[in-house]
């Protein structure tokens, strides 16, 4: 009996190495499914909350144009989160489960959310930095060896492109506008930009589970790596806005053709993933207030599609 | 009573004169919202001009583990390719 699941677990690992994608009925070692539903609900969750913050602002745009992209760049994300909840289900798992486990308190979700969005400006910034960053991490996962997981990547980095695009444009308005519009994107870039740099999660070497997913192929480059490229590709979009980087060590190494950038405050960042950020209580307040007040709705579709279905009996007989 | 909506599994049909493809699942009270549903998440940006849908379970699904029984005899019958036979190269419009 132990043999042969060693034996699986061999042919499990050369389908990896091999560079085969993992599909819901195969069989696997349960850390990887296990590992599957908490990393893809994570990612399911933080879309749906990722939508409170920017939901904030869709009333309040400064014009139609605005107030249509954002609506949709919103929308999207309910989408997003559709799409991973349906992958995490693959792996035998339903998505009222999922849903429990966040509003509880559980499961986590991106620390992102739980900063607060003060200005219009922060919507630009989100967009930017935000949608920038998310995007590193979901085109590696293109990439990743669950196949279910890697389809509702290529469906979300598709429709993800608009959103930092959408977001950069509000930034540059700002960054042209009157002194007081600049200061405001300024402003934007200075509180999201630390908090940008914390999404690609802990430094490799406190990141304890990345081998493991290297291995299986979850991730294909790590925290750090990913890190850096952001970093790389971000200040020369800042410099193009005219606006200053909040990091006095960030200077460009000829070397590492990279940039070195400061220490990020990893206490802030331990903090706001045990609950203590600034808009962690909110956010779980208004998921369950969401949740709780469409109980009805929810009920109410399914007695009528219940209803429907006995009169088409009663039709036929 | 199970409160939680069935799931369905939506099929697109991008343009005419394609097959409806597979684009991904979700969870609808009935059909007709499962159609409802499948235009606002998979046809946003007019990816589709027909939706089918079908709930999961009504779906049987090979069996992973009997996939050498079911497809490996395919593999050795390299005759069934036009590439299989030797031709001389001045023969045309075949």
């Amino acid at each position: 009996m132990e043999n042969k699941s060693i034996n699986l677990e061999k042919e499990f690992q050369a389908r990896i190495d091999r560079g085969e994608n993992i599909e819901a009925k195969d069989w696997m070692p349960e850390k990887y499914r296990k590992t599957h539903i908490r990393q893809i609900s994570q990612h399911a969750h933080s879309e749906v909350v990722g939508m409170l913050p920017e939901g904030n602002w869709i009333s309040r745009a400064p014009s139609l144009r605005r107030k249509v992209a954002l609506l949709a760049k919103v929308q999207d994300e309910a989408g997003h989160g559709l799409y991973l909840y349906s992958a995490a289900e693959t792996l035998g798992i339903s998505r009222d489960e999922l849903v429990e486990q966040l509003l509880e308190g559980t499961a986590k979700y991106s620390s992102i959310f739980n900063y607060p969005t003060l200005t219009w400006a922060d919507m630009g910034a989100v967009g930017w930095l935000v949608d920038g960053a998310a995007i590193i991490n979901q085109v590696m996962l293109t990439k990743t060896s669950y196949g279910p997981y890697a389809r509702a990547m290529v469906r979300i980095c598709k429709e993800e492109s608009f959103h930092q695009r959408q977001g950069y444009e509000i930034m540059l308005a700002l960054a042209n506008g009157t002194d007081a519009q600049k200061q405001m994107a300024q402003d934007a870039l200075n509180r999201f930009w630390w908090p940008s740099l914390m999404m690609f999660g802990p430094r490799d070497e406190d990141s304890p589970n990345t081998e493991q997913s290297m291995k299986w192929k979850i991730k294909k480059k790590t925290n750090d790596e990913l890190r850096q490229q952001f970093v790389d590709q971000t200040v020369p979009q800042a410099d193009i806005l005219g606006l200053t980087i909040p990091d006095p060590d960030l200077k460009w190494n000829d070397e590492n053709g990279g940039y070195d950038f400061g220490e990020i405050d990893w206490d802030e960042f331990w903090d706001v993933v045990k609950g203590n950020g600034p808009c962690n209580r909110k956010r779980m307040e208004d998921r369950n207030n969401a949740w709780d007040n469409g109980a009805w709705v929810r009920e109410a579709a399914l007695a009528h599609a219940r209803k429907q279905a006995e009169q088409k009996i009663s039709k036929t007989a | 009573m199970n409160k939680d909506w069935p799931i369905w599994e939506i099929f697109i049909r991008s343009k005419n004169g394609l097959d409806h493809r597979h684009a991904g699942s979700l969870h609808a009270a009935d059909a007709e919202m499962a159609i409802q549903n499948a235009r606002d998440v998979y046809t946003r940006r007019q990816e589709g001009v027909s939706v089918w849908v079908v709930e999961s379970k009504h779906i049987t699904a090979s069996n992973p583990e009997k996939s050498g029984e079911l497809f490996e005899p395919a593999k050795d019958k390299v005759y069934r390719h036009p590439t299989f036979y030797n031709l001389p190269d001045e023969l045309k419009h075949m």
